[in-house]
């Protein structure tokens, strides 16, 4: 199972980004191997509109099976739920906390966005 | 004569002046509120609109039947409409520009087009004008096509004076184009004149002429005056900065009925001030 996470840098060392859309990358988390793939956001950070709806894609086509971020929109909900990726919302700072947290079952699943469109 | 009332910056008095030139004028006239995000004449006219027209714009459908997911039509796309999910497509609406390239795009046909309706257009008989009032529906982003149905309703003949959202966005450019003239409203503050710049810009850009009025005037009103000196605008009027003016706007009351003398000099605006200035500019 893959799982990304958005992230201001490219390892799990580095501060996680809490906006989905306009996350700065996504870190592919294999976890089963434990191997981390960088995804770059560039086309949605510099999408004029929709960036979420875009991400959301790109994060499908990934392969990704669940998101870890800090707050996601209702556009790019709708797509990772029609395309069954789980979301999980989470404060934790940098990538490591939160695959422990994840791993420790203590994320919850998202069953709706957090926060309005356009948010930040 | 099509004839815009425009700003730059936003409450500056567009709404108070497009008023009171629609009610001072004789023979009757159109007002059209463009500002239909916050439009407002209609609060200074009294009773029920007359008629409603929904309107409406165009987006994609996504019908399901022989889609082999190419996503030729989610990279047609220029606004994120759209997402591909594996032989999917889902529609955001509310982020479509209504160009119709996701349908061209599509090998397979399995897009069509549908109505989204965006808001209405209202109808009101005001004092001495018609009065005809673009609205957006709350949550809608896609002001131009509703200015663009509602300008459709301008009629062939007579005066046409259209109230314009603030700003030198494409809801201002979509209201002022094919005006004849565009009257700046503008107040004696450096945010004012700021905008006031940004609207001379752009209607210059736009190869529009344009007169400015300034409301609010008060002892800072030279700020204005020089500005326009310099750049070569003629100030049509200045409306002064008074207490009286601003409650009587608060009652509903319009300019006109607090300062009956200004009837005299928005006809002379009308009549013989801006038909002087584009027979000069060689436009008449």
């Amino acid at each position: 199972m893959k799982v990304a996470l958005t992230s201001r840098g490219d390892s799990l060392d580095v501060l996680l980004d809490s906006r989905f859309g306009r996350a700065a990358n996504f870190l592919l988390w294999d976890a089963a191997t434990g191997a981390v793939e960088v995804l770059a956001n560039t086309q949605s950070l510099n999408a004029a509109q929709g960036a979420g709806i875009q991400a959301a894609m790109h994060v499908v086509e990934s392969g990704a099976e669940a998101v870890i971020t800090g707050h996601c929109g209702p556009k790019a909900f709708r797509v990772l739920k029609e395309a069954g990726v789980k979301v999980y919302l989470t404060k934790a700072l940098d990538g490591h906390e939160a695959i422990r947290l994840f791993q420790a079952g203590e994320l919850k699943e998202a069953d709706a966005a957090d926060v309005e469109g356009h948010w930040a | 004569m099509k004839i815009a009332v425009a700003s730059g910056k936003g409450g500056t008095g567009k709404t108070t002046l497009s008023l009171a030139l629609a009610e001072a004028i004789t023979g009757g006239c159109t007002l059209l509120d463009c500002d239909v995000e916050e439009p407002n004449c209609h609060l200074f006219v009294a009773g029920e609109p007359w008629r409603q027209l929904p309107v409406e714009v165009t987006v994609p459908e996504f019908t399901n039947d022989g889609c082999d997911g190419c996503g030729r039509c989610v990279r047609a796309c220029r606004f994120q409409a759209l997402a591909r999910l594996g032989k999917r497509v889902l529609v955001f609406p509310e982020m479509c520009h209504s160009c119709g390239g996701c349908v061209l795009a599509c090998p397979h046909k399995v897009l069509r087009e549908v109505p989204f309706g965006i808001g209405k257009l209202e109808f009101r008989h005001g004092r001495g004008f018609e009065l005809i009032s673009g609205v957006m529906d709350v949550g809608h982003a896609m002001a131009p096509p509703l200015i663009r149905q509602l300008k459709e309703h301008i009629p062939p003949e007579g005066l046409v004076i259209m109230d314009a959202p603030p700003g030198t966005a494409c809801s201002m450019v979509m209201t002022v184009r094919n005006n004849d003239f565009v009257i700046l409203v503008t107040e004696p503050t450096p945010f004012g004149l700021h905008d006031l710049k940004l609207a001379v810009e752009t209607l210059r850009e736009i190869d529009l002429p344009c007169g400015v009025v300034i409301n609010r005037a008060d002892d800072g009103v030279a700020l204005i005056r020089d500005y326009c000196q310099e750049a070569g605008l003629p100030v049509l009027l200045e409306i002064p900065y008074r207490r009286d003016i601003a409650e009587g706007y608060s009652r509903g009351g319009g300019l006109l009925a607090v300062c009956p003398d200004l009837r005299e000099s928005f006809r002379t605006l009308l009549n013989t001030q801006i038909p002087a200035i584009l027979q000069a500019e060689g436009r008449l």
